[in-house]
């Protein structure tokens, strides 16, 4: 844990005290992280890593006893990397020496590195439809967080919707679990998927064992070109409507588990000042970013699943660790050329389809923490994001635009990079950690504008 | 599969009401038990709940403990805590 023994001290020298130096740094304890650092530390580098959750293992691994996840983390301990867990990273310094800071439950963790990897993964995209506030209504891979977070699912009906190949691992995950997924609506067409599949038995390793598969196995209904159109309730959810061609039909449900594919967590290395490109962190062949010294991997550089941040993970901590570990770093590069070349299937696979951007009504609230309208946005025509933001307080609210970003940026064929936040704290943190990080309002603003 | 009461060993109230919860529940998963399912209201009055599961929408915030906006999804139980949903 960072910082035993800070609590109730004063700020300036909480902010001394909870200096941490090292030679690599690691943002992020997911496949991508965990793997990078140990490259690092095994060349010998001193690595720490930062990660905002309880426990280790990003999305895919988190509080689940995988075999993989295991060997990983044994791994990291052995090469005595150092992992710092509930540390939320909210601004850093890229200066003459590079900073970072992150929020814990003691306070401030700031760490100085002159080397850092960027592992923050994706999140889910998800669209406005009429209804998709209501309580009931979560992600696809949300609920399955929410599951592992404990809560029941034992006996409920749940439909899971929206795209890509999360959905089934989903549906199988509820189902383990004792819910009544009642149908798996993928928004893209059986041509795309079969196109797709093909390659999938080819590749059993990379594929979620296979789309549509396990689904079907379990005897859930698994419909392509499905969509859910509407959320119905009053204080929570009760129903959808389900669209598939001309045909529509309503699904009584007590949740709804609705992502449309991920979307990666740029905040960081926009702040950070790396270039991005078609929507991901722009990196060279040694996971290097555009600054030199900031490396990304994992789903920051492209949506791949875990063995694609495996291999990028562990590119960028031997490149970081320098000539010692470049040679390692250069025997993946196959391997990372054949998992790409799989990511770029999938993503054409499930290429969102354009009828989904007319889903939201002019009535329904596309941004949940302002509550603007769809028509509000609409009569003022923003062309871009920031207009938006400007003009209706679209993006303003507690997340950042975390949610409505990627959605307007579908609907509106806005860059990706430009619905991304970047003003610190990048999430919010509590006065005292500000103050110890000498980041006042004004500061914060500063920084901002230095780093972009 | 029932949890037997032993499994859950953790105590906690939320708008009051007593749940008890396994080690490692999430205070999300406390107020579903508890059989809240309004989280907290928006700007306009609407009810919210869990959404990304994952930290990043905001829209389990609650207060735990007098501390006020947290993400009910991210903090694990812990016994004797106050959780308050803002509905
Ligand atoms: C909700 C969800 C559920 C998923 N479930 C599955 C699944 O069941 N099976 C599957 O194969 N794939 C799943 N995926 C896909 C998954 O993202 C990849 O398989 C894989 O985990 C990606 O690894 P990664 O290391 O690149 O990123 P991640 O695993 O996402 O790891 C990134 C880590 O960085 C942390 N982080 C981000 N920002 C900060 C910050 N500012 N400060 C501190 N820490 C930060 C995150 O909390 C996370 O722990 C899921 C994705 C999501 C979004
Ligand atoms: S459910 Fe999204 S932040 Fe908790």
């Amino acid at each position: 844990m960072c910082g035993q023994m800070h609590r109730g001290q004063k700020s300036e020298e909480h902010r001394l005290e909870t200096l941490r130096e090292t030679e690599v740094l690691v943002i992020g304890a997911g496949p991508a992280g965990i793997a990078a650092a140990c490259s690092a530390a095994e060349c010998g580098r001193r690595t720490i890593v930062l990660d905002d959750n309880p426990l280790p293992g990003g999305q895919i691994w988190r509080g689940k006893e995988d075999p993989n996840a295991t060997k990983w983390l044994s791994r990291a301990q052995r090469a005595g990397v150092q992992m710092i867990h509930e540390a939320q990273v909210f601004a850093a310094m890229m200066n003459d020496t590079r900073v970072v800071m992150a929020e814990t439950p003691d306070g401030l963790c700031a760490v100085r590195s002159p080397c850092i990897i960027l592992a923050t993964g994706a999140r889910e995209r998800f669209l406005p439809f009429p209804g998709w506030t209501l309580p009931g209504v979560t992600g696809a891979g949300g609920l399955q967080a929410l599951v592992k977070g404990g809560l029941s699912i034992e006996g409920k009906r749940v439909v899971v919707a929206g795209s890509g190949a999360l959905l089934p691992a989903v549906a199988a995950y509820l189902h383990e679990h004792g819910a009544n997924v009642r149908l798996v609506a993928e928004q893209t067409s059986w041509l795309q998927l079969i196109a797709f599949g093909a390659s999938l038995v080819l590749r059993p390793s990379v594929a979620m064992q296979g789309l549509g598969l396990i689904p079907q196995l379990l005897g859930i209904p698994y419909e392509a070109g499905c969509m859910v159109t509407a959320a119905h309730g009053e204080a929570k959810l009760i129903s959808v409507t389900l669209r598939h061609g001309s045909r529509t039909w309503q699904v009584d449900c007590d949740y709804l588990a609705c992502g449309y594919n991920l979307v990666p967590n740029l905040e960081l290395p926009v702040l950070l000042g790396c270039a991005i490109a078609n929507g991901y962190a722009a990196v060279d062949e040694w996971q290097e970013s555009s600054l030199p010294g900031v490396y990304c991997a994992g789903e920051l550089t492209g949506i791949g699943g875990v063995d694609r941040s495996l291999i990028e993970g562990q590119i960028a901590g031997y490149a970081a660790a320098g000539k010692q570990g470049k040679p390692k770093a250069q025997a993946l590069w196959p391997q990372r050329q054949a998992l790409c070349a799989y990511a770029e299937r999938l993503d054409r696979a499930f290429a969102l389809r354009d009828d989904l951007k007319a889903l939201a009504t002019p009535e329904t609230i596309v941004c949940r923490c302002e509550d603007v309208r769809r028509a509000h946005l609409d009569a003022l025509a923003p062309g871009s994001w920031r207009m938006a933001k400007l003009h209706t307080r679209c993006g303003m609210g507690a997340c950042q635009g975390r949610i409505c970003g990627p959605a307007m940026s579908f609907i509106h064929d806005w860059p990706m990079e430009s619905t991304v936040s970047t003003r610190p704290p990048l999430f919010p943190v509590r006065m005292e950690t500000l103050t110890a990080a000498g980041l006042t309002e004004r500061t914060a603003e500063k920084t901002g504008e230095v780093n972009r | 599969m029932p949890i037997e009461p032993e499994s859950r060993p953790i105590v906690l109230t939320v708008n009051g009401i007593t749940v008890r919860v396994a080690m490692g529940a999430t205070v999300a998963a406390a107020i579903a038990q508890a059989g809240v399912a309004t989280w907290r209201r928006s700007p306009t009055g609407e009810p919210r709940a869990p959404l990304c599961g994952i930290g990043v929408c905001f829209q389990c915030c609650v207060s735990i403990d007098g501390r006020t906006n947290v993400r009910s999804c991210q903090v694990r139980c812990r016994n004797g805590m106050d959780v308050r949903t803002d509905a």
